[in-house]
């Protein structure tokens, strides 16, 4: 088990901030979700909710009344005596994505700034798997880690207004999926008929972080059918529990 | 039921938000002004987390079909009942047919009108506060009807005379602690920050307060971490951005500094135009 040296700060009136080294990587996702996990099962009344980030977690207590100093003690306390078990199985989902032109409207810009065909862009796309840090800027919205290099595009100099549900892009050193229409400026290369985001049910995303995504490419054919069984609620997303 | 005659500039139902829900990405919303709302479901004797209709520098026009009593906080307005003058943080009962207008602005930014057990829209992730894609309204247009309690006025509470302090509204002094990445600003540049007034500009609204005023910097970027209400963002072009209640749960500017939550309700009652200054307390 790693063992990081972790920063403790007050961030307002009823919340603590604990920061990890500040980088990127699956070990301190790892460490993160460990810690969060223990400290949900102490089930500490005080606290209302824990979210994550890529290297940092905020715990959120319940009242003003809550004495910071004290509950960052208590925390220090509970990172040292923390003892390493499972934290549930993570899963491997698998996202069909259409990389049809109809939806990757950046598809060909891409391809000549990368100098890699539509195929092999699609192919190094699809064939990694990638890690889900965290959600947030958007409900649902996946923040994935595991983009390879070769992709790696700046996000466009000027955003579009509105990009498509579903839309899967390229920003910078990441890539996504718009769980909702919005505005954006990721570089769009395909679009998946998935629903990433149900706020009626009460799991209302689907994968949660340390969970690792794989897109599955299919035919615009596929995707309409899929489509129509997401609306439906007859579609079953592929998934697989992934070992240790 | 309330009808909506003329919708104002910008209203939705809020309660105290979503809490719990931001590992999905969800922002907590709730009324901007979680004080002034608190205020009038005190006044009508409802729970702390009724639901209230929040509206903006131009009030909506209501029409009461069913009896109820309502009361109005934050933002003052020349309220009237059938053309009568009502008064701001009182218990008003109103019959139906009875039609809700307001005036002239008097000060203020957000009001807030409570009814008796609350406004019943619908409850999803255990909040009634609009929100895009999560709700299915993310504000109120001119014609849509607002389902109301059953639950009958009475005359309990009405006594109770709950003022708004002045500095509510009138306060230019904007309590803060300091940021998580404070530190990284050059001391210059700190001192620029409490010393300099900023006024809020007209690009604000319930995601975010812009500063009309730049603080200069060469801070990097952040890794995307959690962010709150009342967080300070810092962009590198040197704009301040102020997070409020419906605020994305993540971001990666350096967050500066973090308003108290009085200060995120006194905030709210600013107006495009208006001055202050950030004080800043100890922890």
């Amino acid at each position: 088990m790693d063992h990081f040296k972790l920063t403790y700060s007050r961030y307002s009136e009823t919340s603590i901030l604990v920061e990890w080294p500040q980088y990127i990587a699956p070990e301190i996702l790892s460490d993160i979700l460990l810690f969060k996990t223990y400290l949900l099962k102490e089930n500490s009344e005080s606290i209302i909710q824990i979210t994550n980030a890529y290297s940092s977690i905020l715990i959120t207590y319940t009242s003003n009344d809550v004495d910071i100093d004290t509950q960052i003690t208590t925390l220090k306390a509970k990172y040292d005596s923390r003892q390493n078990f499972e934290i549930g199985p993570q899963k491997l989902w698998k996202i069909p994505v259409c990389y049809d032109f109809s939806f990757g409207l950046d598809l060909e810009e891409l391809s000549k700034a990368k100098k890699l065909s539509i195929p092999e862009i699609v192919r190094i796309h699809s064939e990694a798997i990638y890690k889900v840090y965290f959600i947030g800027f958007l409900p649902g919205f996946l923040y994935l880690g595991g983009l390879d290099k070769l992709l790696f595009t700046p996000r466009r100099a000027s955003p579009r207004s509105q990009i498509e549900k579903g839309a899967i892009g390229i920003g910078g050193e990441q890539t996504g999926v718009y769980p909702n229409a919005s505005p954006g400026g990721w570089n769009i290369i395909g679009n998946s008929p998935i629903a990433f985001f149900n706020p009626k049910l009460e799991q209302p995303c689907f994968a949660k972080a340390g969970d690792c995504i794989q897109f599955v490419p299919v035919d615009f054919k596929t995707h309409q059918e899929i489509s129509s069984q997401v609306k439906n609620g007859t579609y079953k997303i592929e998934s697989e529990v992934l070992d240790g | 039921m309330v009808e909506v005659l003329k919708a104002g500039l910008y209203d939705s139902i809020q309660d105290l938000g979503r809490i719990g829900y931001q590992q999905f990405g969800v922002p907590i919303s709730g009324a901007m002004d979680g004080y002034s709302a608190k205020l009038a479901n005190a006044i009508l004797g409802n729970s702390d987390d009724a639901a209230v209709l929040e509206f903006t520098l131009i009030a909506p026009k209501l029409k009461f079909h069913s009896n109820t009593a309502i009361c109005i906080t934050g933002m003052v307005s020349r309220a009237k009942i059938n053309g009568q003058p009502i008064e701001n943080n009182t218990f008003v009962i109103v019959k139906e047919n009875d039609l809700l207008s307001f005036g002239d602005r008097i000060y203020g930014c957000r009001g807030y009108l409570a009814v008796i057990g609350g406004f019943q829209t619908e409850k999803v992730m255990q909040s009634r506060s609009f929100y895009t894609s999560i709700t299915e309204q993310h504000r109120l247009k001119t014609g849509d009807y607002l389902k109301v309690s059953h639950e009958l006025a009475t005359t309990k509470n009405t006594n109770a005379v709950l003022k708004t302090p002045k500095e509510h509204f009138e306060s230019t002094e904007i309590e803060v602690f300091k940021g998580i990445d404070y530190e990284l600003i050059d001391t210059d540049y700190k001192n620029e920050l409490f010393n300099k007034s900023f006024t809020v500009s007209s690009a604000s609204n319930r995601m975010a307060y812009q500063l009309d005023e730049r603080l200069e910097n060469s801070l990097e970027p952040i890794i995307t971490a959690p962010v709150l209400p009342g967080t300070v963002q810092l962009t590198p072009s040197g704009q301040l951005l102020i997070l409020m209640r419906d605020c994305q749960t993540t971001g990666g500017y350096p967050r500066i500094l973090q308003l108290s939550e009085m200060a995120i309700n006194r905030l709210s009652q600013k107006t495009p135009g208006q001055g202050f200054r950030f004080q800043l307390s100890p922890h």
